[in-house]
């Protein structure tokens, strides 16, 4: 799984064209609408035209839980580019959101 | 005691505590009906201590004898594993999943994945479980091991309070739940969470002693309600977990009045004239050397010879080696075996601890069903446990094959110079009938006497009997009891002939004086004859004398005609004379 993971992470520095992103949430809590509003900030603002997101609520649809492996609410899952990244809660760090997407690389 | 009296009198209490019964063998007896319905139980152990199995057989036996549907989430192991892992129980979680009765949830948080971006909850968790709780109507849970979100997730605060709220909120939903937890340095589990699950606290444990694991199972604490406080030591069985509480087993064994040869004639003579009961535990004690496999074997054989199945554990011999030395005093154990009636299961004690070996020996009885069982010896198994566990592996053995009704030989060796009257492992007082074996020093030479120590409710010999080994199998003799004391072997046998010698003499004599007898009668007789003789002759010439007479008479009679005749004398003369 490392290694796998690692190599992909090499990949990165090729340019990407989608990012097909994913939001969990749990009905309209204050965390869910804050985490849907920042992460709409930010991808205007870091991926322009290049995102897609998709908003899941699990207590309309409580079986896709188990897919993705969601666990925390909110939960931003980046489906593409793989490999998979799970952010938690509501996105207010948005530098670490951008680190935790790969967007921007660790320091 | 008290759990007893708190069955009996459950109708007088109103509210009280309702109970999940486990299915498990043992644990409802200790815990008094179950874990608290409706309330999360922590069941906590170090790694391997047996947790997962423990929470999946409570769901299995939930689902499959009580009607009770479960949830399983795991946090480690995938739904695969699971069912692979417990498929040797006889669990088929499959089967379980598509009927609807079980549901296995694998929750996977991966730390590398997951980046924390300010507040968030465990929101997602609760509609997974409550999604899988609605899904097939569940009314157990179990989380396996919910501790691992502390590696997975970040903020253990978030966690901390999240997890209280779960458990709170599974209480709510009115679920019997299991909750899994590591062990750790300071407390019951790493993490504390014996803090949030108050109701009821289950703690495994896997000691190794002596380079020996036993599990052990406490009720550390249970809410309202009466339990078993000791430390109870626990078998992971074919069928799952099994508790057994040496206490707590009643002594209500079916008995038999049925008898069952030794295999020994004289030695059933010597058990009341017909062998041991069936279904009894038979201990039998000796130095070694003293022929304790050998009547062993006897007694398998005679149980083969009325179409018995047994099983022979040895612990120190292999079968081959047993069938050849069993062959030399005429115990041939081979064709029994082929038949199928003979069983061997030959292994070293070292080889696992004794709960595996508790264990073995239960599934091998319980599949192969035999009415005779033969440990050979069980002192061997001093090498792996100490005499307590020993001693309460034993006690579990004997009660489980009493309660089947299958005669038990135990074998012991009693350490020479030791009392011979102790039996190693302090059994003697579990065994119902305790033939001693001991060798006789007597005139250089080593010999085996055998007596019956005890052998409960049948009247039996009192003697010490020689034990001989013969190539015709055991043979016992009487030993001679005499002036010069207890005699065997040789000095019996010079004994023996000394008195035959004697015996003779004596015989020798009496033959001289009938003889003698003999003689004298036979001269005294021929005296009588010639006396007799003696006595006829006189009568006899008596006899003449008297004719001679009578003659003489009649001669002078006629002489006396005669001369009338002659003097011409006639009647008229007679007339005239007159």
């Amino acid at each position: 799984m490392k290694a796998k993971s690692e190599s992909k992470n090499q990949e990165i520095t090729k340019p990407i064209d989608v990012w097909e992103l994913r939001l969990y949430v749990a009905g309209q809590t204050s965390k869910s609408i804050a985490a849907f509003a920042n992460l709409k900030k930010i991808c205007k603002e870091n991926l322009k035209g290049k995102y897609s997101i998709e908003v899941i609520d699990l207590l309309k649809n409580p079986q896709l839980a188990k897919g993705d492996q969601i666990l925390a609410i909110p939960t931003l899952v980046r489906k593409l580019p793989q490999p998979i990244k799970k952010i938690v809660g509501d996105l207010s760090n948005t530098e670490r959101v951008l680190v935790g997407l790969d967007v921007r690389p660790r320091n | 005691m008290d759990m007893a009296q708190g069955k009996g009198n459950s109708k007088s209490f109103v509210a009280r505590l309702e109970k999940s019964p486990t299915g498990m063998k043992g644990l409802d007896e200790i815990t008094d009906g179950g874990l608290p319905k409706g309330r999360p139980t922590l069941v906590c152990g170090a790694a391997g201590c047996g947790k997962t199995l423990f929470a999946m057989e409570f769901l299995v036996r939930g689902a499959t004898r009580y009607n009770e549907p479960g949830v399983f989430m795991s946090f480690e192991e995938t739904a695969e594993e699971l069912t692979n892992n417990v498929a040797s129980l006889g669990f088929d979680l499959n089967h379980l999943c598509t009927s609807k009765r079980l549901l296995i949830d694998h929750v996977r948080v991966e730390r590398s994945e997951i980046e924390e971006t300010g507040e968030y909850d465990l929101e997602g968790l609760f509609i997974r479980l409550e999604y899988a709780i609605n899904s097939i109507g569940a009314k157990r849970v179990a989380l396996d091991t919910v501790e691992s979100l502390f590696a997975g997730l970040p903020n253990p605060l978030i966690l901390r309070a999240e997890l209280r709220r779960l458990f709170r909120w599974l209480k709510d939903k009115g679920m019997t739940a299991i909750i899994t937890g590591e062990k750790g340095d300071n407390g019951l589990t790493r993490h504390g969470l014996e803090e949030y699950v108050s109701d009821c606290v289950i703690f495994l444990d896997h000691r190794v002693t002596d380079q020996q694991s036993t599990r052990r199972l406490r009720i550390v604490k249970y809410r309202g309600s009466t339990h078993g406080r000791n430390e109870y030591p626990f078998l992971i069985a074919s069928e799952g977990i099994s508790v057994l509480p040496i206490t707590s087993i009643g002594l209500n064994h079916p008995v038999s009045t049925q008898r069952i040869s030794s295999g020994i004639p004289r030695l059933d003579t010597m058990l009341g004239g017909k062998g041991y009961y069936r279904g009894s535990t038979i201990l039998i004690s000796g130095t070694a050397g003293t022929g304790k496999t050998s009547t062993a074997a006897s007694f398998l054989d005679a149980a083969c010879r009325r179409g018995e199945r047994c099983i022979f554990f040895p612990f120190e011999e292999s079968e081959a080696q047993i069938i050849r030395n069993m062959r030399s005093v005429g115990i041939d154990l081979e064709p029994w075996v082929k038949k199928g009636l003979l069983k061997f299961h030959a292994e070293r004690p070292s080889v696992y601890g004794l709960e595996t070996h508790l264990v073995t020996m239960h599934k091998l009885i319980s599949e192969f069903k035999p009415g005779s069982v033969v440990i050979d010896p069980i002192t061997n198994l001093i090498s792996v446990g100490n005499p307590i566990d020993i001693k309460s592996m034993l006690i579990r053995l004997i009660d489980f094959l009493k309660m089947n009704q299958i005669t038990a030989m135990f074998t012991t060796l009693t350490a020479a110079g030791g009392p011979l009257e102790q039996s190693e492992v302090g059994i003697s007082s579990l065994a119902d009938a305790w033939l001693l074996l001991r060798d006789i020093e007597i005139g250089g030479e080593r010999n085996r006497g055998l007596y019956i120590l005890k052998s409960r409710g049948m009247a039996h010999s009192n003697q010490i009997r020689e034990f001989m080994l013969t190539d015709k199998g055991i043979d016992l003799l009487d030993v001679y009891v005499g002036p010069s004391g207890v005699l065997t072997g040789s000095a019996r046998l010079s004994q023996e002939a000394r008195e035959k010698g004697t015996e003779l003499a004596y015989q020798q004599e009496i033959e001289l004086k009938k003889l003698n007898l003999e003689s004298k009668r036979t001269a005294l007789e021929a005296q009588i004859a010639a006396l007799h003789a003696e006595l006829e002759a006189g009568t006899a010439e008596m006899k003449k004398l008297v004719e001679r007479e009578k003659e003489r008479q009649r001669r002078f009679l006629e002489e006396r005609k005669g001369i009338a005749l002659m003097r011409n004398a006639d009647k008229k003369t007679d007339k005239g004379r007159r």
